[in-house]
């Protein structure tokens, strides 16, 4: 079992240390103010929000999301019409140009956390990882906020 | 030769100013208009429909008259708009002080099958304590939304699941049971809480 663990992290270090040189877009990434609300249960989907910024100078493209927390974990897009009703879709992949940033917040753009495989507990935090078009990858640390949360101060 | 070469252009002017002008009452007030986005809620008073709150306790647009009224529709599997917007009413609740023990809060579920009265009473035990959750048969929602003139649609989702599409916005009547205004989803506190007061100064009027 030790000795499992011990290979497979040294397998995703590895594999973290090549990626990580042979890629420049994803490395341009910083992630900023990661939060989500407590889930009640585990049967409703969560969401999780974050500032995702660009500081290189090649525009990088957000193509998924995964994380042990979900199942399913999509980024949605919240849109409201004209006539005030709100709707939810997947919003495909996201590119940020260089020195910008997408914004995952309340009402907009959000990392929907599909068939939770735990309950989202307030003072507890989970690992997020942002796939990027360039093969490579960023992994935040998410905290989890209280129900009622309404941004990362809580 | 000249006199007419300007009279034509004059004429092709007033031509063109004329299609303008018939081209724009089509599409605003003639037969190319859109149709209404949205019109006004009825009158608590005359609205006609029955639910249960999250005590279990049988209610109806009558038990919102006689205080000022807030209402809100969503679904408890909702994970963004819906805790995002109880979450400002609370702040709004909050921000009231004293005040807000004088209005009903209601959130009405669109999603009664999976939104039981106990599903209600839990999520809205997570908010301000002013707000009630309501649900009910599927008819009497559909009641409810159509007197506050709000819509709603199932959406499946990838997963099997679905989600549901609703009206984001939240309704103020006053103490007579009139419609006062609406709050928008992601309208700011320093616009929402003045719009609460007059609902809750509406009543005063009344009074007088």
């Amino acid at each position: 079992m030790t000795k499992l663990t011990i290979t497979m992290l040294a397998t995703l270090t590895t594999l973290a240390l090549t990626t990580g040189v042979a890629l420049a877009g994803s490395e341009d990434v910083v992630v900023d103010d990661a939060w989500a609300r407590a889930s009640i249960g585990m049967n409703r989907p969560g969401a999780a929000y974050m500032t995702i910024r660009n500081i290189g100078d090649e525009a990088v493209t957000l193509t998924g999301i995964s994380t042990p927390l979900a199942m399913m974990p999509e980024i949605h897009e919240t849109t409201t019409s004209a006539a005030g009703v709100s709707s939810m879709a997947p919003a495909g992949e996201i590119t940020i140009a260089p020195g910008e940033a997408a914004e995952l917040a309340p009402g907009g753009l959000h990392a929907m956390l599909m068939q939770l495989q735990e309950q989202m507990i307030e003072g507890q935090s989970f690992p997020l990882t942002l796939n990027f078009s360039d093969g490579g990858n960023v992994t935040v640390e998410v905290p989890i906020l209280g129900f009622a949360a309404r941004g990362p101060e809580g | 030769m000249r006199r007419r070469t300007a009279l034509g252009y004059g004429a092709t002017a007033l031509g063109a100013m004329g299609l303008t002008l018939f081209v724009g009452w089509w599409r605003v007030d003639g037969p190319g208009a859109p149709e209404a986005v949205a019109s006004l809620p009825l009158p608590l008073t005359e609205m006609d429909f029955r639910l249960t709150d999250h005590e279990g306790q049988p209610v109806g647009p009558e038990t919102l008259v006689d205080r000022p009224t807030m209402v809100f529709f969503g679904f408890t599997f909702c994970p963004d708009v819906c805790p995002t917007t109880l979450s400002d009413i609370s702040g709004w609740l909050d921000a009231l002080g004293e005040d807000a023990g004088q209005m009903n809060v209601v959130f009405i579920t669109v999603d009664p099958d999976r939104d039981t009265v106990e599903t209600m009473a839990e999520y809205v035990g997570y908010f301000h304590p002013a707000i009630r959750g309501w649900t009910g048969a599927q008819d009497q929602i559909a009641r409810a939304a159509e007197g506050f003139r709000a819509s709603y649609e199932r959406v499946p989702t990838d997963g099997g699941d679905y989600t549901m599409n609703h009206t984001a916005s939240v309704f103020l009547f006053d103490a007579a049971g009139r419609f006062v205004s609406m709050i928008d989803y992601h309208e700011p506190r320093e616009f929402a809480v003045p719009k609460i007061r007059r609902a809750l100064e509406e009543e005063t009027e009344g009074a007088t």
